[in-house]
């Protein structure tokens, strides 16, 4: 799960981590107030949306006066913002963040994310901070520092210490330095983070370190024993139908094609949608209703999918397991009742119980076309949408 | 024979009496499996399925020597449960349940360091033996007695790759579901190294999905040490960055663990790369063939 930045930096200081004070506005009246509060010379209005790349996109921009942050208040708000990371469509800014300014001396990446190999986090950091870390690694790989962390003694002093002398904070912060990314472990471990993403860290002026930005992902299955994190989940920033499929305990994510997909399992999930695109069509959605789904389930899934006016066409592919056919088949019947189904749809089942759930389809007298292995169901729904 | 299950393994289930246990149990049993004891704290005297239940997997151990252990427990509670198999000392340890925290995972696999337990999963299928030993969740008929090995991170598409090749007449020697989870116990080099070594696997079948480098590594390893032929398949081509495709661990992040890269590495070490999913048996027989270890008693 992702959060906003004000979020992110709001929970960072419950940890002691120094962030730029600021003011959160939804509403562009509230600028002017939200300026005065403002103690530096230079304010920052910053655009809140789940995702990287705002700065490039005009989501961020200096103030000097009053007038300024009311004027970049007016033109943020509302707007539709742009970014490597919001896809073509982009991302509406409904919140921004309205920050002190501060003078920087150094700027510094700070990272703490799992290591998969090691199974274990690990702390990842550079002096060349403020660009993407893909950037700092493309071009400058010496200058990225890991430390292993192991979870029995969490991040040490010295591993903290040697960060620091490698990225170069200078000798008198480092103390500070040390204090600051143990306070990141420590948010990152109560709290169940993926990420913890400080680009930049900065060093001032007036010699602080202090986080200028904050990037926290969350573990998704973890969110039960993070009831504060849960509070921030803004339901704007994610795609309705993955909303509603999310309340249904499906796994869905929209994508850009018409043919709708249904299938049991994450990686054959991922395999159909590959085969359509094979055989010249484009899916719609990767859709794995999982395990030990019900009928109910199923019809749910099955509405997700037809409320995507762009589908034409549908392919169910099941090989069961835990999963039986005849449940899946009870679903689709039940759903194909409740709408009107009127765009093709090709089912391929196989495995637990693949003759009841092929009988009851057969018995439906719905217009199903059926298919014996994934590869002639996938032909087959492409021929079918042309 | 097989790798790590055979005949002779004795099972417990954890969490036994739970709804999705009681009905794997009783697959379990019918598929052939030897399932000695069940776990449920609290519900000790009690049977499930005529196996007796027990309060502490130290318990089920003394009163029946099971060596290998199946966890069906709620997220919540399976890195509990996956720490107490480890710390009964058994052989082998199979996590079936999903959504595990990845912090508990990150413990678990600090604790087991030095331990002599094989973690399997979590989140997978499970791994079978045809005709001898199947712990998990797979439906047991499509898999028919063989020599080639199968492994995978996806539950569905092992079934996929295991029924093309029974309908062939072509069995398996073993075929393990690793997971698809960032932190799992056994990782595709464990499973490549034990069907390396064992003498009735003639050929593998490995089947990964975009995120993290297992593939790549795997790839490495097996063009410095494998022995027999590889046949591989990536899912998640068409697959789009930064979304988690279900699984926790498929996702491709910061231009990481695309499924072009994973095959490009799979290619340049040697693997027999299949494109279309449809067609991993084909290409089994094919690479059997060039080979040279197509066998008579194949294609029947």
């Amino acid at each position: 799960m992702n959060i906003h930045e004000y979020q992110a930096k709001e929970l960072l200081s419950k940890y002691n981590v120094t962030v730029p004070k600021g003011t959160v506005i939804n509403q562009l009246d509230e600028a002017t107030s939200a300026a005065w509060s403002i103690e530096t010379e230079i304010a920052v209005v910053k655009a809140q949306i789940h995702a990287g790349g705002r700065g490039k996109a005009g989501g961020v921009k200096l103030a000097k006066t009053i007038d300024e942050v009311n004027y970049y208040a007016n033109e943020i708000l509302g707007k539709t913002l742009v970014t490597h990371q919001t896809g073509p469509e982009g991302k509406k800014v409904r919140t921004l963040l309205i920050e002190e300014g501060c003078n920087i001396s150094k700027e510094f990446y700070l990272a703490f994310t799992l290591d998969r190999e090691a199974s274990r986090i690990t702390l990842v950091a550079s002096e060349d901070g403020g660009t993407d870390i893909e950037e700092i690694a493309d071009k400058s790989p010496d200058k990225i520092f890991k430390e292993v962390i192991d979870p029995l003694t969490g991040l040490t002093d010295f591993q903290a210490r040697s960060i620091c002398f490698n990225i170069n904070i200078p000798d008198s912060l480092v103390i500070d330095t040390v204090a600051l990314m143990k306070n990141l472990y420590k948010c990152y471990v109560e709290n169940d983070c993926t990420l913890v993403e400080i680009n930049p860290l900065v060093i001032t002026e007036d010699q602080k370190v202090m986080a200028l930005d904050a990037k926290l992902n969350f573990d998704a299955n973890a969110l039960y024993r993070n009831k504060d994190i849960l509070q921030y989940r803004d339901l704007y920033e994610e795609d309705p139908k993955e909303v509603e499929a999310s309340k249904h305990g499906l796994s869905y994510i929209s994508l850009d094609g018409n043919i709708g997909c249904m299938v049991n399992g994450a990686g054959l999930a991922m395999a159909t949608m590959d085969i359509i695109k094979l055989y010249g069509g484009e899916p719609a959605n990767f859709l794995d209703v999982g395990g030990g789904a019900s009928e109910e389930k199923v019809t749910n899934a099955f509405n997700i999918i037809l409320s995507d006016n762009r589908v034409k066409g549908i392919f169910v592919n099941i090989f069961g397991g835990i999963m039986k056919c005849d449940i899946i088949a009870k679903g689709i019947v039940e759903a194909a009742k409740k709408v009107n189904l009127n765009v093709p749809l090709v089912v391929r089942f196989e495995g637990t119980n693949v003759d009841i759930g092929r009988e009851i389809l057969d018995n439906s007298n719905l217009n199903i076309v059926t298919a014996e292995t994934m590869g002639e169901g996938a032909k087959r729904i492409v021929e079918l949408i042309k | 024979m097989s790798i790590w299950i055979n005949k002779d393994t004795k099972v417990l289930v954890q969490g036994i009496t739970g709804k999705t246990a009681i009905y794997h149990t009783e697959q379990m049993l019918e598929y052939g499996t030897k399932i000695v004891a069940g776990v449920t704290p609290g519900k000790e005297g009690t049977c499930i399925e005529g196996v007796p239940v027990f309060n502490t997997v130290e318990r089920a151990v003394e009163e029946t020597g099971a060596n290998v252990s199946v966890i069906y427990v709620p997220a919540k509670f399976a890195a509990d449960a996956i720490l107490e198999a480890v710390d009964a000392g058994l052989d082998m340890v199979i996590c079936i349940t999903e959504h595990i925290p990845v912090m508990d995972m990150v413990t678990v696999k600090r604790y087991m360091e030095g331990k002599k337990t094989r973690l399997i999963g979590p989140n997978c299928p499970g791994i079978i033996t045809p005709g001898e030993c199947k712990i998990g969740i797979m439906p047991g008929y499509i898999h028919q007695k063989g020599r080639i090995g199968v492994v995978s991170r996806s539950g569905t598409l092992t079934y996929e790759a295991v029924h093309q090749l029974s309908q062939r007449g072509i069995g398996q020697s073993s075929a393990v579901g690793i997971g698809g989870d960032p932190i799992i116990g056994t990782d595709f080099i464990d499973v490549l190294k034990a069907f390396n070594e064992d003498e009735n696997t003639d050929a593998v079948i490995m089947i990964g999905e975009i995120g993290g480098n297992a593939e790549e590594n795997a790839a490495e390893w097996i063009k410095e040490n494998m022995k027999k032929p590889v046949v591989g398949f990536i899912s998640g081509r068409t697959a789009p960055a930064g979304k988690r495709m279900g699984h926790a661990g498929a996702i491709i992040s910061g231009g990481k663990g695309t499924a072009d890269e994973k095959v490009r590495v799979m290619k340049s070490c040697g693997l027999h790369i299949v494109d279309n999913p449809t067609a991993i048996g084909e290409t089994l027989v094919n690479t059997l063939k060039d080979n040279n270890l197509w066998r008579s008693e194949y294609g029947v």
